[in-house]
């Protein structure tokens, strides 16, 4: 139910947007997002935005993982 | 070399070279003990089963599912509520999430019975969806029965200050996470070690939202995000600070949780909700956990509305089924007599068997692959 898609939002019209999944598009409701950028990834859920995937937070994760090995 | 491009997102965190060393470490620091974590989040759960990390970790560590499936732990007076509210009025059309359709009340009715006796129920993937369908069809009365966490009551929220068309309405079955995670904890009846908690609703909440825990119980507490990777890191972050007493809520999900989430997100949701006392199917009245509407926002609440009352009902469950224990994470599906008998998802006796997050759902599915 808390399922969320990454994707990358290529498009924006007022509080919608077009989300890309690997391709495959879907119109989404950007309300929730504070000034979303075409461009930026974002995670869907039934059919919101609801948070962007920050670059370099995820890189952050990734330095999490390195520490591990 | 582990490279992570975001284009790559998820096919990093799906290595299987590192969540094997990864698992290969955590046997080596649980081999003097065992530990019992608890997960409250159906994605995390359909994770760990699809990927067969269970069988991945050492015995010494028991990953159990708590209340993380929306819909499993809606309380069935609010499915009667909403079949009274559609069975009553020929004008009215039912929207739901598919994950609500089939979900059973203890009496075994659900939508999708509704639907197959002539009352008008149609499934959306959205509250937008939802809406459209209200501005399509005027004369008709659309009731969303709008279910979910705080992953999805702010695109209720918001979609409430857009202006939505007067025939339209819901009946709010959201619920909050933090203060069923306090209620489960105070009880006592879960012996946990650590809690991993749901990266979707920590993405709206915050990771600080459950810091009071950490006062209250001395619970280590990891936000994870959804992939296999993911999992087994906030494991080992658990594990850690169990070992070395140093107790606090971390983040793993970095890329999306903000310690104090989604500001704008929160903010639509304290604008249209207020917090009340509500019951969880399998776990009781639990106080300040059910999001209702404020009294500014009545005319989209079908309750007052239509003026309708939830009815009174004498058993949260089916005689036999065992979800109340389930959701707690006290049994195992496959402990439930029922389970793949006269219990199966295109049969359902109970909540957990209906959701694709429901974790008797998750356990039949892949019954064959842990064989
Ligand atoms: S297997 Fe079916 S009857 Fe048993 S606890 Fe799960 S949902 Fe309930």
């Amino acid at each position: 139910m808390c399922l969320g898609v990454p994707g990358k939002l290529v498009k924006i019209t007022g509080v919608k947007g077009i989300v890309s999944f690997g391709g495959a598009k879907m119109e989404v409701d950007l309300s929730l997002v504070e000034k979303p950028r075409v461009g930026e990834y974002v995670i869907v859920h039934a059919g919101f935005a609801i948070e962007r995937i920050d670059r370099a937070n995820a890189r952050e994760t990734i330095r999490l993982l390195r520490e591990v090995f | 070399m582990i490279s992570l491009s975001l284009d790559n997102l998820t096919k990093g965190y799906r290595n299987k070279e590192l969540a094997s060393k990864l698992a290969k470490l955590i046997e080596k620091e649980a081999s003097n003990a065992s530990y019992r974590f608890m997960h409250v989040c159906g994605t995390h759960e359909d994770t760990i089963t699809k990927h067969g990390l269970r069988a991945l970790l050492p015995n010494s560590i028991d990953v159990v599912a708590g209340p993380g499936c929306p819909v499993c732990v809606t309380h069935p007076r609010r499915i009667e509520l909403a079949l009274k509210l559609l069975e009553g009025r020929k004008n009215v059309i039912l929207t739901t999430f598919g994950d609500m359709y089939r979900v059973p009340s203890s009496y075994g009715r659900s939508f999708s019975h509704a639907k197959a006796r002539g009352f008008n129920v149609k499934v959306v993937y959205s509250i937008s969806d939802a809406i459209r369908i209200a501005r399509s069809i005027s004369n008709k009365e659309v009731v969303h029965f709008a279910v979910g966490f705080e992953t999805t009551a702010p695109s209720t929220a918001s979609s409430l200050l857009q202006n939505p068309p007067k025939n339209f309405s819901i009946i709010s079955a959201h619920l909050a996470v933090p203060p069923a995670l306090d209620y489960l904890l105070a009880s006592g009846e879960v012996a946990v070690q650590g809690l991993i908690l749901p990266g979707h609703v920590s993405a709206i909440i915050g990771w600080r939202a459950y810091e009071f825990l950490v006062d209250r119980y001395k619970i280590p507490q990891v936000v994870a995000g959804f992939e296999p990777l993911d999992v087994l890191v906030a494991l080992k972050m658990l594990l850690r600070q169990v070992k070395e007493g140093d107790i606090k809520v971390e983040n793993e999900y970095y890329r999306v949780a903000k310690p104090d989430g989604n500001l704008k997100a929160k903010k639509l949701m304290d604008e249209v909700f207020a917090l009340e006392d509500a019951k969880w199917r399998g776990l009781g009245n639990i106080p300040k956990s059910g999001l209702r509407l404020k009294p500014e926002f009545e005319q989209f609440d079908a309750t007052m509305k239509f003026d309708i009352k939830a009815p009174e009902i004498d058993r949260d469950t089916e005689p036999g089924c065992r979800c109340g224990d389930v959701i707690k994470g006290l049994v195992k599906p496959e402990e439930c007599q029922l389970f793949g008998r006269t219990c199966t998802p295109y049969d359902p006796r109970g909540s957990c068997m209906v959701s694709v997050e429901g974790t008797c759902a998750i356990a039949y599915k892949y019954r064959r692959s842990r064989l």
